[in-house]
């Protein structure tokens, strides 16, 4: 049986979802930022596997990821940033306990 | 053959390591899974024939954004009270499988117009003529800079010392 299309989407789908669960229902800040990058690596498989069956030659979501990529690494560095800059001032990066502006 | 073989130890093993991102405890442990995903996906780049981004995945990400994260879990000295979930387990599982559903539902039931064309072999300079090319995406190309120069100053100034 060869690889398709529906194997790599599946595949991305299966990703997403676990980064999604992770995102939703861990406290430590850090393991949320790492969900967020294994959901956007979810989708940078999906739009691989867009340009390698539907447009072999335009590449167009290769592009796509390398421009994903870059906004994956800025959101990184300042969301890191921030949180290095919550634990100085409170002492923790649990996310239920960081809840100044929760009302 | 070899590309089947490839892209089912390279699922296995991202999603495999996705889960222990997610479940693991330790959150030094799951930091050192997240790069083992981000190898595998390198890996499903090479088997979508995507040479130039399977080199970028292990230079940003493995490179880079993991050696930020293991920064960060230093800096921070949260090993000790380890990954714990919050009161949304449940919900947020059911969320999660929802979507899943969904979405293997709307990929199954789609017809996809899929191109007999066999991709191009090495992608990089056939990549950089769509960047920097007559119809390519140069705008784009000079946005990124600024956002990155951007995000630069602002984890800067976040975390300088007064």
């Amino acid at each position: 049986m060869s690889i398709s299309l529906e194997h790599y989407l599946i595949l991305a789908t299966v990703l997403f979802s676990i980064g999604l669960y992770g995102a939703l229902t861990r406290r430590s800040a850090i393991v949320i930022l790492m969900s967020i990058e294994l959901m956007l690596n979810a989708v940078n498989i999906a739009m691989v596997a867009f340009s390698r069956y539907i447009v072999p030659l335009l590449l167009t979501g290769q592009v796509f990821t390398i421009f994903i990529i870059v906004v994956a690494a800025a959101e990184a560095a300042v969301g890191l940033a921030i949180i290095i800059t919550v634990y100085r001032k409170r002492e923790t990066i649990d996310a239920t306990k960081v809840d100044l502006m929760k009302w | 053959m070899g590309i089947t073989i490839a892209f089912w130890v390279m699922a296995v093993i991202a999603v495999l390591a996705a889960l222990s991102v997610v479940l693991l405890r330790n959150v030094f442990r799951a930091a050192l899974s997240l790069v083992l995903c981000f190898l595998a996906v390198a890996g499903l780049y090479i088997t979508l024939s995507a040479d130039f981004l399977a080199a970028v995945q292990v230079l940003i990400y493995v490179g880079a954004i993991a050696v930020l994260i293991i920064l960060a879990i230093m800096l921070t000295r949260d090993v000790p009270h380890g990954s714990l979930g919050n009161r949304l387990q449940i919900p947020a599982f059911i969320v999660a499988v929802l979507f899943l559903g969904v979405a293997v539902y709307a990929v199954v039931n789609t017809s996809w117009s899929i191109a007999g064309v066999a991709p191009q072999a090495p992608t990089t300079s056939a990549l950089a003529g769509r960047l920097f090319g007559e119809d390519g995406f140069v705008l784009p190309l000079e946005i990124a800079p600024v956002l990155l120069l951007a995000a630069i100053l602002g984890a800067i100034v976040l975390v300088r010392e007064k």
